[in-house]
C-alpha cells in the first residue's frame, strides 16, 4: 500500500508543504517503514489538511496541541512504529512547552514543523517565528521581533537529532536520520507561503531568511506602539447615481467559483457597487478555511427595503465561474424556478435540464484572473440592476483581479 | 417594480460594513484602548480592524496569555478588549475566573463557530450558551450581552464595554460568524452618538482599600503601580484588603458580594427588544444572527393576519425578571436558536419539557424565517 492515496494535494499552488509531505514519504519509504507503522498527528494550521490524503493512521488534533497528543500516542507505540508530527509555526508559537517536553522526555516520535513564518489559515498574521524584517498582515511595516530560533532550543534541551531544512526539492535524506532517531527529534522546514508570505514579501530570499534566523541581532526593550485613532466614520460608501433607479426592488445573486478567481472581494465590490445605486445590500461569503484551495461562493441581496434576513434560500439569479462552483449551487440551480444563470461556457456540459422559467448564458473567459469581470458584466448586461460600466470601472480603479 | 421603495437616498450616509468593523468602532469610541489578539477563525477581521485603528494591538502567543495580558492592562488602569472563537475562549476559562474574582474590566467579544471542538470553523452557530452560564466555577454569573443586527454591533458594544468598567468585571459579547462577516448597508442616522466613558478615581484614599465597596457593591480601584497607594489584587478568596483570607467569613463576605454585584445591577444592563401584539398567544423568542430569521418571518405572519408576540433577548446571562414577566403572558412559546440542543431553552426553562414550550433549531446553517413561519403556522392552528 502506498503511503498517499493521491497525487493532488490540498494545498494552495507553489505552497512548500507539498514538499514536506512528498519528502515525508520518500524518506519513510528509504528507512522500510509500513504505511500502519506511522501515526500521522496533526495540528490546526494549512499543514493539517493532509490527513486525508494518507493511508497512515491520522489524528488531527487541536491547534497547537499536536506534539503533546502525539507524545501521549508514542508512550505506548511498539518501537518499531513511529510517531510523526506535522505542525505549523503557529501552532509551535502557542504550543511550545509541548516541544519543550517533548524533547526533556525523549520519547521516540519525529516532529516535522512547517515554518511559513506566518498564520497562512487565518489571513497571515505574524507568529512566533516570523523573522525580524519579514512582513506579514499584521506587521506591514515588517515584524520587529526576533524569532523563536529551533536550533538554539534543541540544543538547549538536548534533543538528540535538529535539522533546520530549505524547503526546496529532495531532503528526504535529512528526513531519514530523523525517522530513524531513537528518541526525540526535531526537523525545521523553513517554507513560503504563497497566499501571504510571498505576496508580502516578494523579494525574499528563502536561505537568507533561514540564515538570519540565527543571526545575532542587538536586542532592545520592547517599546508600546501607539496609534492615535482617527476621528469620523471609517466605512462611508457614497450613493452616486441614486436617480438611475433599476426596475427591480428585490434580488438574490449566488457567486459560486473557486478559491484564487476573486470571488469574495469581487462579490462585496458588485455589492458596493448596489449600495453606490441606492440599493440595500447584503454580501455573505461560503468557503473551506484554507485561503488559496477549493470552492468559493458569494452571496447577494439587492433590496430597496431593508434587510433583516441575510441569508438566501432560493436565488434569482446564479453566476457559475469554475467547476467546483458549480458542485457548490447543483442543489440550488435543480430548484430555480425562474432566474438567471450565468455560466462559464466550458461548464456548459454540467447543466442538467432546467425548469423552462430559467434563462441561462453562457460567457467565455480567457484566464482565472478574469473570470468573474467577465461574469458579472455578462449577467449585469441580461439582469439591468445597474449599468455594467460601473462595475468594470469600480474593478479597474480597486485594481481588481483575482489574485 | 415597487415604486414606493427607494432605498437609500441620494445625500443619506451610509456604510457597506461587516459587523467587525462596527464592533471595534464602537469599542473604541466608548474607551477601550487595548486589543489583544490570536489569529481563529472566524474573529480574525476583529483583529485586523483593531491593528489598524487601537491605540495599542498586540499580538499574543496563545489565548491563555491572551487574557494574562490583557488582565495586566487592566491592572494598570487601561480598558481592554479582545476576539476569539470557541477553541481559544476554552483557552481563557481560567484566566476569565481570575479577571472575574480580580474584578478586572475586559470585554471578550466571543464569536461562535460550529462545534463541538474545532468543528468547522468558517460555519456560523450558537453552540456556546450553557458554557457561558457556567463558566465561572461555584456558578457564578458573567454578564453575557448577544448581538442581534448591525445596530447592536455599535450601541450594545458601547454597553458593553461600559457594563465592564462600571462593574469592575470581564463582559462576554457574544455573536455569531455570519454577524462579524456578513457585510450590510448601514445608515449612519441608525447610529446612537457613542460617549465616552468618563473614568473616576476613589474620591478619597483615606482607609482606601481595593475591594472596599459602594453602595452598587463595586469596588474602587486604584492602579497597580501607582505613586499614591499599595494595592493587592488575587483570584483567591480574599478579603476587603486583597489579601487571600481562604477559610474565614471576611473572604466568604467578599465572594457573596462579587455574586450580589453583578445580580443587583442587572437591571442596568438589560436590553432586550419586545413586540406585543393586542391578543398575546405565540411569543417568537430569539436572539443573536437568528433573531434577523424572527424579524422577518414577524413581518411574514402579519401579511397572512397571523399577529405574533417577538422577544429578542440581548441580555443572555444573567436571565433578567423582565422575559419571565412577558413569558407568562402566552400560551405558546417558539424559541428559535441555530443548535439542536436548545440552549437558550435551557437557560430559561431547564431540563424539563412544558407543553407550552417549542423550538425551531438547526446546525450547519442559518434557520430561514421560512422554517419560522411554518412552524407558527403549525401551532397557531393546533
Amino acid at each position: 500500500m502506498e503511503f498517499l492515496n493521491t497525487k493532488k494535494l490540498p494545498y494552495c499552488k507553489g505552497c512548500g508543504h507539498h514538499l514536506v509531505a512528498y519528502n515525508t514519504v520518500k524518506a519513510l519509504k528509504e528507512s522500510r517503514f509500513k504505511v500502519l507503522d506511522i501515526v500521522l498527528v496533526t495540528d490546526i494550521g494549512c499543514h493539517g489538511i493532509i490527513d486525508k490524503c494518507f493511508n497512515t493512521h491520522t489524528v488531527h488534533g487541536l491547534h497547537g496541541r499536536a506534539i503533546a497528543l502525539g507524545m501521549g500516542i508514542a508512550f505506548t507505540l511498539p518501537r518499531r512504529k513511529r510517531v510523526i508530527v506535522f505542525v505549523g509555526d503557529g501552532g509551535v508559537t502557542l504550543g511550545i512547552s509541548h516541544l519543550l517536553e517533548g524533547g526533556r522526555l525523549n520519547l521516540p516520535m519525529t516532529v516535522i514543523v512547517h515554518n511559513n513564518m506566518l498564520y497562512g489559515m487565518t489571513g497571515g498574521q505574524a507568529s512566533g517565528f516570523t523573522p525580524c524584517g519579514f512582513k506579514t498582515t499584521t506587521t506591514k511595516e515588517g515584524n520587529t521581533l526576533l524569532p523563536y530560533d529551533l536550533y538554539k532550543i534543541s540544543k538547549e534541551i538536548g534533543i538528540p537529532y535538529f535539522t533546520r531544512i530549505l524547503g526546496y526539492g529532495d531532503f528526504s535524506h535529512k528526513l531519514i536520520p530523523a525517522l530513524k532517531t531513537e528518541g526525540f527529534s526535531l526537523v525545521e522546514v523553513v517554507e513560503v507561503c504563497p497566499s501571504y508570505g510571498l505576496k508580502l514579501n516578494p523579494t525574499m530570499k528563502l536561505k537568507k531568511i533561514a540564515q538570519e534566523i540565527t543571526t545575532k541581532i542587538e536586542r532592545k526593550p520592547f517599546t508600546l506602539k501607539k496609534i492615535h485613532p482617527t476621528p469620523g466614520y471609517s466605512f462611508l460608501t457614497p450613493i452616486v447615481k441614486p436617480s438611475l433607479v433599476s426596475s427591480y426592488s428585490f434580488f438574490k445573486l449566488l457567486i459560486s467559483g473557486s478559491a484564487g478567481q476573486g470571488i469574495q472581494r469581487g462579490t462585496s465590490l458588485l455589492g458596493e457597487i448596489g449600495v453606490r445605486y441606492g440599493f440595500y445590500v447584503s454580501k455573505k461569503g461560503k468557503y473551506p478555511v484554507t485561503v488559496g484551495v477549493g470552492f468559493s461562493v458569494g452571496e447577494l441581496i439587492f433590496s430597496k427595503e431593508e434587510i433583516k434576513f441575510t441569508g438566501i434560500d432560493t436565488p434569482d439569479g446564479i453566476i457559475i465561474t469554475s467547476k467546483e462552483g458549480w458542485e457548490q449551487v447543483e442543489g440550488e440551480v435543480e430548484k430555480m424556478r425562474k432566474g438567471v444563470i450565468v455560466i462559464e461556457k466550458k461548464l456548459l456540459p454540467l447543466m442538467p435540464s432546467i425548469n423552462r422559467g430559467v434563462r441561462i448564458y453562457p460567457f467565455t473567459a480567457k484566464d482565472h484572473n478574469t473570470v468573474l469581470i467577465n461574469g458579472v458584466k455578462e449577467f449585469l448586461s441580461r439582469v439591468k440592476l445597474f449599468p455594467s460600466n460601473a462595475w468594470l470601472s469600480l474593478v479597474k480603479h480597486r485594481n481588481f483581479c483575482s489574485t | 417594480m415597487n415604486s414606493h421603495l427607494t432605498g437609500p437616498t441620494e445625500g443619506e450616509k451610509v456604510g457597506f460594513v461587516d459587523g467587525s468593523l462596527l464592533i471595534i468602532e464602537a469599542s473604541l469610541r466608548t474607551g477601550a484602548n487595548v486589543f489583544v489578539g490570536y489569529p481563529i477563525t472566524p474573529s480574525n477581521l476583529l483583529y485586523f480592524y483593531a491593528k489598524k485603528s487601537f491605540p495599542i494591538t498586540l499580538a499574543a502567543p496563545d489565548e491563555i496569555t491572551t487574557i494574562q495580558w490583557m488582565a495586566g492592562f487592566s491592572l494598570r488602569g487601561y480598558l481592554p478588549i479582545t476576539a476569539t472563537s470557541f477553541p481559544g475562549f476554552a483557552l481563557m476559562v481560567e484566566g476569565i475566573n481570575m479577571a472575574y474574582m480580580m474584578e478586572l474590566p475586559m470585554v471578550i467579544i466571543l464569536v461562535q463557530r460550529l462545534g463541538p471542538s474545532t468543528g468547522s470553523a468558517t460555519c456560523g452557530a450558537q453552540g456556546d450558551l450553557l458554557l457561558l452560564q457556567g463558566v465561572i466555577s461555584g456558578g457564578y454569573p458573567l454578564p453575557v450581552l448577544c448581538l442581534s443586527n448591525l445596530t447592536d454591533c455599535w450601541a450594545l458594544t458601547s454597553e458593553a464595554i461600559k457594563v465592564a468598567y462600571k462593574l469592575r468585571t470581564p463582559v462576554v459579547l457574544l455573536t455569531s460568524k455570519e454577524m462579524v462577516m456578513t457585510q450590510q448597508t448601514i445608515k449612519i442616522s441608525s447610529l446612537i452618538t457613542i460617549k465616552r466613558i468618563k473614568k473616576s478615581s476613589p474620591s478619597t484614599l483615606k482607609n482606601y482599600s481595593p475591594y472596599n465597596r459602594n453602595k452598587n457593591y463595586i469596588p474602587n480601584f486604584l492602579p497597580v503601580g501607582n505613586d499614591e497607594i499599595q494595592t493587592r489584587f488575587t483570584a483567591s478568596t480574599h478579603n476587603a484588603q486583597g489579601l487571600i483570607a481562604t477559610s474565614n467569613e471576611e473572604g466568604f463576605r467578599n465572594t457573596r458580594l462579587i455574586f450580589k454585584k453583578i445580580t443587583h445591577n442587572l437591571k442596568y444592563y438589560t436590553y432586550y427588544e419586545y413586540v406585543e401584539p393586542t391578543s398575546p398567544f405565540l411569543l417568537l423568542l430569539s436572539y443573536g444572527v437568528t433573531a434577523q430569521a424572527v424579524r422577518e418571518a414577524k413581518i411574514m405572519l402579519a401579511k397572512e393576519k397571523i399577529e405574533v408576540g417577538m422577544l429578542i433577548v440581548k441580555t443572555l446571562t444573567p436571565t433578567p425578571d423582565d422575559y419571565f414577566e412577558i413569558i407568562k403572558k402566552y400560551q405558546k412559546i417558539v424559541i428559535v436558536e441555530e443548535n439542536i440542543t436548545q440552549q437558550y431553552q435551557k437557560i430559561l426553562f431547564g431540563n424539563k419539557e412544558e407543553d407550552k414550550i417549542h423550538c425551531v433549531g438547526r446546525i450547519g446553517g442559518l434557520i430561514s424565517p421560512t422554517k419560522v413561519v411554518e412552524k407558527v403556522k403549525e401551532l397557531w392552528n393546533s
